[in-house]
């Protein structure tokens, strides 16, 4: 391994690929652009407007959406003059029975409980920024936080798999969807959303104490 | 698309070549040694540590988990007090049967080539950092972030069972029930997601310039 003293002191000036660790002098590509490492492409920051603004607006209408998820029919069987409604929380609750229990709540974290704690410290986070005031106590943990439960937040891999369970049953029996069904189906275009407006590099230097 | 110029005078200086380390949560940059990020509190390593003994360990409970998720049942159906088993590659040859081969494909996909694949590149990457790949670093990156992005979508399945469980429950008529390998499949994806996070990028980099050295000597 080779040693070399700092190129520089201004360690502020400079920027580490977080894939490949290759230091680069940072520079800050024009709006709406990305800057790439040269050696191995990955993203290492992108001048994107309005993140803030975006990343909110993602954060609050997830937290919306997912109440209204969880609290409207999510969808319906009819066969043979039997009736079956089943909301979010049966789809969370169906693993409940014998040794299956614990699946019961990695079910409920991955489509309910991660999506909301990810979007309540997003707001939380992002919220004071917008605002002009000064970063919350915590925003520096709760917006690592959030990034850091991203892939496990799975609400968008839900409602394909709701899809696929349609086309198993339409077959066997009459399916009607609720408005819940919708609000999770909206909640894929956020995830998009938030994966093209989202740069975590200019989030944190906004939430640095020392630029404020 | 911009690159950034490199900011040695040599194209390869790492952090670490430089005497520093950054955060790989919010790219602040510190001296080696420093402990904890300044900005976000995040425990500072150059490398992961162990990042190959948590990569191999996670990986293997993945494969082990996956076994039984093929060998049990995902779907117990009782029609008329009559009760059917489908294991995931049964579920998938009734949906070419019923005509949903499109459904079909998607099962297969999501829950055989997947993750499949998903340990074979897993594997395939550690074993390139230690011995050396025939492909390149780029191609192996590449296959990285897929994998990265592409593992959680295994969960579809395991979310399709949670469904058809709450939806299909008409009595005696029809109803239908988790079988083990629901559980067995959803902690196999569990273990290679945690597996495919502890894999440190920076290894397939450092390995090209110690096998570059090694050629060198």
């Amino acid at each position: 391994m080779r040693t070399r003293h700092p190129i520089s002191q201004n360690l502020d000036r400079l920027i580490a690929c977080r894939s490949c660790d290759l230091l680069l002098d940072r520079v800050i590509p024009p709006p709406g652009k990305v800057a790439r490492c040269p050696r191995c492409h990955h993203v290492l920051l992108s001048n994107k407007r309005n993140v803030i603004d975006n990343t909110l607006a993602g954060a609050i209408s997830t937290a919306i959406l997912m109440v209204a998820a969880i609290f409207f029919p999510f969808i319906a069987l009819d066969e043979a003059g039997l009736h079956r409604d089943a909301s979010v929380m049966d789809a969370v609750g169906a693993f409940s029975d014998g040794w299956s229990a614990p699946l019961t709540i990695a079910v409920a974290a991955f489509i309910v409980v991660i999506p909301v704690t990810r979007a309540v410290a997003l707001i939380y986070a992002l919220l004071p920024l917008r605002l002009g005031m000064k970063p919350a106590r915590n925003a520096a943990r709760s917006f690592r936080m959030a990034m850091a439960m991203k892939p496990w937040s799975m609400a968008e891999i839900f409602i394909v798999g709701v899809a696929v369970a349609l086309i198993k049953v339409t077959d066997l029996a009459t399916v009607s969807l609720g408005p819940s069904f919708w609000a999770f189906s909206a909640l894929i275009v956020i995830v998009v959303f938030e994966n093209t407006t989202l740069c975590e590099w200019t989030i944190w230097r906004l939430l640095d104490p020392k630029r404020r | 698309m911009d690159h950034m110029a490199p900011a040695g005078p040599e194209e390869t200086i790492t952090a670490r070549d430089a005497g520093l380390v950054s955060c790989t949560n919010c790219g602040t940059l510190a001296p080696l040694g420093t402990p904890r990020c300044a900005r976000c509190h995040a425990a500072l390593h150059s490398r992961s540590p162990n990042a190959g003994q948590r990569v191999w360990a996670w990986l293997l409970a993945g494969i082990v988990c996956y076994i039984p998720a093929n060998l049990y049942p995902m779907l117990l159906t009782n029609t008329f007090g009559k009760v059917s088993t489908g294991t995931i590659i049964g579920g998938a040859i009734e949906l070419f049967e019923y005509g949903a081969w499109f459904v079909a494909v998607v099962v297969i996909v999501a829950s055989v080539v997947i993750p499949v694949a998903k340990f074979m590149v897993i594997a395939g990457l550690m074993l390139g950092v230690r011995y050396g790949s025939r492909l390149s670093a780029h191609r192996r990156m590449q296959l990285y972030e897929a994998t990265e992005f592409i593992g959680r979508w295994s969960m579809i399945d395991v979310f399709v069972v949670a469904i058809l469980t709450a939806l299909v429950q008409l009595g005696f008529v029809a109803s239908i029930n988790p079988g083990p390998a629901a559980v067995c499949f959803a902690l196999s994806v569990v273990f290679t997601m945690l597996s495919a996070q502890s894999f440190d990028p920076r290894m397939i980099w450092d390995s090209l310039e110690e096998h570059a050295a090694r050629v060198r000597r």
